[in-house]
C-alpha cells in the first residue's frame, strides 16, 4: 500500500441522533480492509467522539480518514466557534456542552480527552470564530 | 455467563436478538453516561443503562459490545432496535433498577473486568 487509502465523510450538524454514522461506516470499512480489531476500536472511538463534538459545538463538519502503511490519520474539520482554551478543553470533566446534551449521555467533558486517549498523537488547530481542525494519528 | 442467564437473573424481556441468547459474555458495565463508557470500558460485552437514545446503541457498537440491558423499565425506540438488529446485538429490558441489576449479575459471576487507562 504505497498510496494512502482515503475516505471522506460529511458530518450532519442538524441531528444529534444521526451523529456517529461516519464512524460506523468507517468501522465497517476498516474491518473489510483487515485492520486489527484493537486498531479499529481506537480509530472508531476517537472519530466518534470527534463527530459528536462537531455536532454539539460546531453545527457539523467534515471528516477525512487516510490509511497509510504505518498509520491511520483522521482529520476533523469544522467551521464552528473554535475552542477558547485548548488546555482547559483537554482536561477531563471540563465541558461547555449545554444541559440537553448531557441528558443524552454526552457533554461530560470527555470528548477531547477520549480522542487523545484512543490515538497516538493529536494536533488541534483552532481559531475563535473560524473553526477547529483536529488531526488524530493512530499507529499501525 | 450466557446472555440467557442474564435474562433469567434480571427477569428481563428480550426486545431483540432472540437468536443470540446463547452467546457467552465475560464482563459488564453500568452507566448512563456514554462518554464514560467510551473512556473507561475495556472488553466489557454488556452495557446496563437507563438512558434511551440512538447514541446508546452506537456507543455499544463502537465498544464491540453484544448486549444492552435497559434498566428501570426503559424501552428502546424502533430506531434503536433496528440499529441493534443490524449490528447483531441483543437488547434486554428489565424492571430492576441499575444498582440491583448490576448487583445480581455481579453476584451471579459476571464481573466488571479491568479499566482502560
Amino acid at each position: 500500500m504505497n498510496e494512502a487509502v482515503k475516505f471522506h465523510f460529511l458530518v450532519d450538524g442538524e441531528d444529534f441522533t444521526s451523529a456517529g454514522q461516519a464512524s460506523v461506516q468507517m468501522k465497517k470499512s476498516l474491518r473489510q480492509l483487515g485492520i486489527p480489531p484493537e486498531i479499529i476500536r481506537k480509530v472508531s472511538i476517537a472519530m466518534y467522539e470527534g463527530e459528536i463534538n462537531m455536532v454539539i459545538h460546531a453545527g457539523g463538519g467534515e471528516a477525512d480518514v487516510l490509511i497509510y502503511e504505518d498509520r491511520i490519520e483522521i482529520k476533523l474539520v469544522d467551521h464552528g466557534p473554535g475552542i477558547a482554551n485548548i488546555d482547559l478543553a483537554m482536561q477531563e470533566g471540563f465541558s461547555t456542552a449545554p444541559d440537553n446534551i448531557r441528558s443524552l449521555g454526552f457533554g461530560a467533558g470527555m470528548g477531547l480527552p477520549n480522542m487523545k486517549r484512543y490515538s497516538d498523537s493529536i494536533k488541534i488547530d483552532s481559531e475563535l470564530g473560524q473553526g477547529t481542525t483536529i488531526l488524530l494519528t493512530v499507529n499501525l | 455467563m450466557k446472555i440467557s442467564e442474564i435474562q433469567e437473573l434480571l427477569d428481563a424481556e428480550v426486545v431483540c436478538g432472540e437468536d443470540l441468547l446463547e452467546k457467552e459474555v465475560y464482563a459488564a458495565c453500568g452507566s448512563d453516561m456514554m462518554s464514560d463508557v467510551l473512556a473507561y470500558v475495556k472488553d466489557q460485552a454488556v452495557l446496563l443503562t437507563g438512558l434511551v437514545n440512538t447514541q446508546v446503541v452506537r456507543t455499544a457498537e463502537m465498544m464491540d459490545m453484544v448486549c444492552i440491558v435497559f434498566v428501570r423499565s426503559k424501552s428502546p425506540t424502533e430506531d434503536m432496535i433496528a440499529m441493534a438488529r443490524e449490528s447483531g446485538m441483543v437488547l434486554l429490558k428489565t424492571r430492576k433498577r441499575m444498582y440491583e441489576a448490576c448487583g445480581k449479575l455481579y453476584v451471579g459471576g459476571l464481573r466488571g473486568n479491568g479499566v482502560a487507562t
